[in-house]
């Protein structure tokens, strides 16, 4: 830990003391984040740098925001117990869910695609153009571009077109051009890697619209700025609720959006423990995993040095993940400072204990969860044990960060539950 | 900051002072008689790391001045398809870093100096001061790098000052005045302006901002300014020599190495292609006493 003071009253409804971390900015958290990107893009970061502080000091730009999150996004989200669920956590925990998965699109996306769609009409730009891995982030940008009047072009890995057919089908209803990318490991990384090739060449009109909290400064710190009520909404409801703040928050972590949107609130409780699981796929060997704090090192991928999965000379080592959402491998610069001054434990969830605990949401509590999701749930179970040390009735904070709807295909897949005939090939 | 690795490879020879021959007196020698310099890339490891020796010789033989040794990389944001695929195949061949620095050892010493051309995060695994030293070592001139600013650079700019290296860092179309102040400051042997907003490729013109950012470029302290992206034809390398120290070639190169029957054959198109660049820069008309 860190050394925070953790001997604050706790009031409910109390706003978060803002202290050292929760406000820390970039370029550099530690000896991670920065600007490894072409010369060409500087002027871009820039620009973009400036209309983000600018807009943040303007009343307008965040009333604007709050407005479309209350109409449009369906904010605040709820909070949910899962006592059904929480009974196979163990350790007598209570368990809340954080219901990002009932935003519009489906997931926590969209909260900071509406805000840097929002900053893209005050640049005065046209077209915006985004990576997707899962789809998620993609559907949410291709609905702000609609919403806002945008062209916008989605880049995915031809891999995770095929595993997420139902999401490209849905961002050219809205009106998105969707290139599958079919070089490299044609997943997120390579998705990622044309989305910058497009913006060096198109920079002037076209706004890259990343959609975690990697890459180049500003976006690690502009994208967590968006997503940080998902953890100030939840520590509000909690102590409104229970009347203290919870012993552990729990997130699944893929680039860590929604882990750094719902641990923002708590960085500075020091007696909050916070716990990001990644995609521990089918063990921890080389392409079988994302689990970068296992099996990476620090290295630059795609603007920001980070954590990454990367081998002796510093190629990048293909991810596996059967969450498309998760398959990435390298993280958000701020969860590598996090996990390096141990304010945040980064554990490994293995495919198959997240379609478990993905199964036993669906069962216990009526909740179809993304497989990104359920990842975090998984995780929850296995701190089920050490959870009743913590107090005598431990209580964790669960984002669940998006719906399974577009992962209903995968699951039916893997648990079998296609007719005989029905059956396609299998990711399992 | 020097990445995460404790052991490197051993130094190819005993431990240097100073580089090969670097890009700067060069560029100015050719300047004195009047031309720009062609600087020609190949990746290493394309066809395989043997035969890019050999395409580099052949290459360097053909008229190349200065050769860009393009380390494969996983991620090359700033390459387009040609290049892309000649580095997938490297990669794919089991190609290596250290397989860059035996390159550069093989291809140093014949009158055109070696810069490496590479995506950061290679370096850092290596360990910044360490491929400084072995690139050195091998005779490499210096190192061209896409994805590094000067303003995340410290451990580079020490080391290559350690090792009498140069420093090509890019600038842009949209880099502002300020930026191409810091870039000039940052740079040794010469600053690579990019054409173009874009990636590598052949393009049917030369940008116009090109000349533009050249006298830019100068103005901004620079005295040597090469330009890359986009220029794959000998009018093209002739109009461009014509304002810049040195014309930067790269997918017209590649492009002469892939789908060919046999090695031999890819040979004869790069040095082919190559020749028809260097006449392309020595029949440009410079203005007396232009540039500098």
């Amino acid at each position: 830990m860190t050394g925070l003071d953790s001997g604050r009253p706790l009031v409910p409804g109390q706003e978060p003391r803002l202290g050292s971390l929760a406000t820390h900015v970039g370029p550099y958290w530690g000896d991670f984040g920065g600007r490894y990107v072409p010369e060409a893009l500087i002027a871009a970061l820039d620009e973009l740098d400036t209309a983000y502080h600018k807009a943040l000091a303007d009343p307008a730009f965040g009333a604007e925001l709050a407005r479309l999150h209350r109409t449009y996004t369906g904010r605040p989200s709820p909070l949910t117990e899962v006592p059904r669920f929480a009974a196979h956590v163990g350790g007598g925990a209570r368990v809340f869910l954080k219901r990002e998965d009932l935003n519009h699109t489906g997931s926590h996306k969209i909260n900071n695609v509406l805000g840097q769609a929002l900053l893209v009409k005050r640049l005065g730009k046209t077209r915006v153009i985004a990576e997707t891995g899962a789809g998620q982030h993609g559907v949410a940008t291709a609905t702000a571009a609609a919403l806002l009047g945008l062209e916008c072009t989605v880049y995915m890995g031809e891999e995770d077109t095929r595993r997420q057919a139902l999401n490209v089908a849905r961002m050219r209803l809205l009106g998105a051009e969707v290139v599958p990318v079919t070089i490299g490991t044609r997943t997120l990384k390579d998705a990622i890697n044309e989305a910058l090739r497009d913006w060096v060449a198109n920079v002037e009109t076209t706004h890259y619209l990343l959609g975690t909290v990697t890459g180049p400064h500003p976006f690690p710190e502009m994208v967590r700025d968006f997503h940080k009520l998902i953890g100030e909404e939840a520590r509000a409801q909690l102590l409104g609720e229970i009347g203290r703040l919870p012993d552990a928050v729990v997130a699944c972590v893929g680039g860590g959006s929604n882990a750094m949107g719902i641990f923002n609130a708590f960085l500075d409780d020091a007696d909050v423990r916070l716990f990001g699981f990644e995609a521990g796929g089918r063990g921890l060997g080389p392409g079988d995993h994302a689990a970068r704090f296992s099996g990476g090192a620090p290295g630059v991928l795609h603007g920001a040095r980070s954590y990454l999965l990367q081998d002796e000379d510093g190629q990048t080592v293909p991810s596996h993940s059967v969450s498309a959402g998760l398959d990435y491998p390298s993280v958000g610069p701020e969860h590598s400072w996090l996990h390096d001054i141990g304010r945040a434990t980064y554990l490994p969830v293995s495919d198959v204990e997240a379609m478990d605990a993905f199964r036993l949401l669906c069962r216990t509590e009526g909740i179809i969860p993304a497989i990104e999701s359920a990842h975090a749930l998984a995780g929850a179970i296995q701190l089920g044990a050490q959870a009743a040390q913590w107090s005598d009735e431990p209580v964790l904070l669960v984002n669940l960060s998006g719906r399974g709807d577009k992962d209903v295909a995968t699951a039916a897949r893997w648990f079998g539950l296609l007719d005989a005939g029905d059956e396609s090939e299998g990711d399992r | 900051m020097s990445g995460g690795r404790t052991t490197s490879p051993a130094p190819t020879s005993p431990v240097p002072t100073s580089a090969g021959a670097t890009t700067g007196p060069l560029l100015d020698g050719l300047a004195a008689q009047g031309r720009a310099a062609l600087v020609g890339y190949l990746p290493v490891g394309y066809p395989s790391v043997a035969g890019s020796v050999q395409a580099v010789r052949t290459m360097v033989d053909a008229g190349a001045d200065v050769v860009e040794l393009g380390m494969p990389y996983t991620d090359p944001v700033m390459d387009g398809p040609v290049i892309q695929r000649a580095v997938d195949h490297a990669l794919r061949g089991g190609t290596r870093v250290r397989d860059t620095l035996t390159a550069v050892e093989q291809v140093a010493g014949r009158g055109a100096p070696v810069l490496v051309m590479t995506y950061w995060n290679l370096v850092l695994r290596y360990g910044v001061e360490a491929f400084a030293r072995d690139l050195a070592a091998a005779g490499g001139a210096g190192l061209i790098t896409p994805d590094l600013v000067p303003d995340e650079a410290g451990a580079w700019i020490a080391a290559s000052d350690e090792h009498g290296l140069d420093r090509v860092f890019l600038v842009a179309p949209s880099s502002t005045p300020e930026r191409l102040a810091s870039t000039v400051a940052a740079s040794r042997g010469f600053v690579y302006a990019a054409s173009t907003m874009g990636v590598t490729g052949e393009r049917a013109t030369v940008g116009s901002r090109a000349e533009q950012l050249v006298a830019d470029t100068r103005a901004a302290g620079a005295d040597r300014v090469c330009v890359g992206l986009g220029v794959s034809r000998p009018e093209q390398a002739a109009q461009v020599a014509s304002y810049a120290d040195g014309v930067i070639v790269g997918s017209a190169l590649v492009r002469s190495l892939l789908d060919v029957p046999d090695e031999a054959t890819g040979l004869d198109r790069l040095a082919e292609v190559t020749a028809a660049l260097a006449a392309g820069v020595r029949s440009a008309e410079r203005p007396a006493g232009a540039s500098r």
